[in-house]
């Protein structure tokens, strides 16, 4: 019974299932993808046909409880581009330069530490960013809302809770992913490139801004779409710092962002409302997609480019 | 052009502008970090006690614990880890060792990028139609276990993917050279060989959930109460159950933030430890690469 050739049937029947089994693992996330995209559209549209797709996505009138409801979310997707793109702007910059201090400029005993800070970053959970932006941002917004706003009538005063705070929340949540790649890309710009430009009598600054960067320019192209990926998909830091109700995106408005209005409103909904409220989440699902297919383009992109 | 030698530097105040915002931006990273943690442990530390971590909320005595939320909390570790490691470990290795490269490949690791690129509040919203509604069973810890799953799948499947990358293929064909069939290769050579990279993303997946809220607030609910007998610690996997971060939501949203800053405390706390693990882990990880 112990001859090689006995036990070949009984192999391969293992060696059989093996392989399947782990052909099912491999397309559970196909599976999942799949089973997530249909469940938003099917949960998504109802509301988009009951109430008519321009009302829903081009009216400006949130008002779900009222007698006579409209649901109109065009303020909703606009703050969450406005706030995202305010985001990015504050952030990809501070991101950047850090990533070159930690890559380029820095001894290399501080880049050890603050290294693994930034990651550190990254690992904090986002309610307790929130936590921090209600009690040390919010006042501050408040005491600059009532300086501005001192003699006007017609300011509704938010307490502090407004798109500028959460631009700022934003901003900084998004800096570990961008510190993160874009230090990846700067590190992996061949040395040879940065010593041809030094060797040529470029001064240190010139070299970075002339030579290294636009050479991992892909990388941080990636960085900064999966920060803005970051940005709009986050719900739960920014739900109580941005206020509580729908306004147009301006800076000492009270807001609602895509997430932000899911998050508040979804454990009290009922029927239709509810359903709209799924809509938002088809509207960021969209928005989300388009931003993954950007960034496989990208990635694809870059590859070609350095092979 | 009085001064042509090259021994004399020239100034450039664009370098020096450039060189400030640069160290700048480090420094406000850093302090940022140092800020927070530093805020968080002073406000939060004082409320951490003995009872704050093994009572449960009691309004008639008037105090606050969050025993019952750190159990929840290791639940939905526990259960989504013994679904997502063998889902993620299995995909990685049909996708280095099974598969070939090919549409079908491409397919699932686009679609394994695009789950790690969908933000968590979608999860929420899927977790609570599909589990929630569809495999009836309502706010539940299985119900955001499941819909956890599906979020640190592609976490587990990359780092048990980069970790078998690493494996040499002279230890593949020597297992195969010598008459081993592929399972017991992958089995005995791989797997092991491959070890610290899976813990790795076991440790990163642990800690994308005990940060996780979103997904969470929808799917398993904000119970609080520890279960009163042993079939109930079975039960409790079928009712609802919050996390610290989910509790640590709902005191914000009271106003209660002397709580809230007792459970961010707890939670920077397991964040450092996670983060020491992963250190540590990726350590080891490389001295393996470097034989």
């Amino acid at each position: 019974m112990n001859s090689i050739i006995g036990n070949q049937k009984a192999r391969s029947a293992v060696e059989t299932t093996a392989e399947i089994i782990f052909t099912i693992c491999a397309f559970f996330a196909v599976l999942a993808v799949l089973s997530i995209t249909v469940y938003m559209i099917l949960n998504g549209t109802p509301a988009l046909a009951k109430v008519g797709i321009t009302d829903i996505l081009f009216g400006t009138v949130w008002k779900p409880a009222s007698s006579d409801p409209s649901y109109g979310i065009l303020y909703v997707i606009l703050t969450s581009i406005v706030g995202t793109a305010l985001a990015i702007l504050l952030g990809v910059p501070i991101g950047v330069l850090t990533a070159i201090f930690l890559a380029e400029t820095a001894p290399k005993k501080i880049a050890q530490v603050v290294k693994p800070a930034i990651e550190l970053l990254a690992g904090i959970p986002s309610v307790i960013y929130g936590l921090l932006g209600i009690l040390l941002l919010c006042p501050a917004m408040y005491k600059l809302e009532q300086k501005i706003y001192a003699g006007s009538s017609t300011h509704q005063f938010t307490g502090g809770a407004n798109l500028i705070s959460a631009v700022i929340v934003l901003a900084i949540m998004i800096l570990p992913t961008v510190i993160n790649i874009s230090e990846s890309a700067l590190n992996s710009v061949p040395a040879s490139l940065k010593a041809a430009s030094l060797a040529m009598g470029a001064s240190e600054i010139q070299t970075i801004f002339k030579v290294i960067l636009p050479a991992a320019k892909s990388g941080i192209v990636t960085a900064i779409v999966l920060g803005v990926g970051r940005a709009i998909g986050e719900a739960m830091a920014i739900s109580l710092v941005s206020g509580s109700s729908v306004n147009a995106p301006l800076p000492f408005n009270s807001v609602r962002f895509l997430t932000t209005a899911i998050v508040s409103e979804m454990g009290y909904a009922a029927d239709l409302h509810r359903q709209v409220l799924f809509t938002i989440g088809l509207v960021l699902f969209v928005f989300i997609m388009i931003i993954n297919l950007t960034l496989t383009r990208i990635l694809k992109g870059g590859g070609k480019h350095d092979a | 052009m009085t001064h042509n030698s090259i021994l004399e530097k020239k100034f450039r105040l664009s370098d020096h502008i450039l060189k400030a915002l640069i160290n700048l931006s480090a420094a406000f990273s850093i302090l940022l970090l140092v800020g927070i943690m530093g805020y968080v442990f002073v406000r939060g530390i004082p409320q951490v006690s003995w009872q704050f971590l093994t009572t449960v909320p009691s309004t008639i005595k008037g105090t606050f614990g969050v025993a019952g939320n750190i159990l929840n909390t290791l639940y939905i570790i526990i259960i989504t880890l013994l679904i997502a490691t063998p889902l993620g470990v299995g995909s990685a290795i049909y996708l280095n060792e099974y598969a070939k490269p090919g549409k079908l490949v491409r397919l699932i690791e686009f679609t394994t990028e695009t789950l790690s690129g969908i933000p968590s509040i979608i999860f929420g919203l899927f977790g609570m139609v599909f589990f929630g509604r569809t495999f009836r069973l309502g706010y539940s810890i299985l119900t955001g276990a499941l819909t956890l799953t599906l979020m640190v799948l592609p976490l587990i499947t990359r780092n048990t993917q980069e970790a078998l990358k690493t494996v040499p293929a002279s230890y593949r064909s020597g297992a195969l050279g010598i008459g081993a069939t592929k399972w017991y290769m992958i089995r005995t050579i791989l797997l092991p060989s491959a070890m610290p990279g899976i813990i790795t993303g076991i440790i990163l997946a642990i800690g994308r959930i005990v940060g996780e809220s979103a997904a969470l607030l929808f799917t398993a609910g904000s119970g609080y109460l520890l279960p009163k007998t042993a079939a109930g610690f079975f039960k409790k996997i079928l009712e609802s159950g919050g996390t610290l971060t989910i509790q640590l939501y709902l005191s914000m949203s009271k106003a209660q933030y002397d709580a809230a800053f007792g459970i961010a405390a707890v939670l920077l706390i397991i964040v450092l430890c996670i983060n020491f693990l992963t250190k540590i882990l990726s350590g080891k990880f490389d001295v393996t690469r470097q034989k």
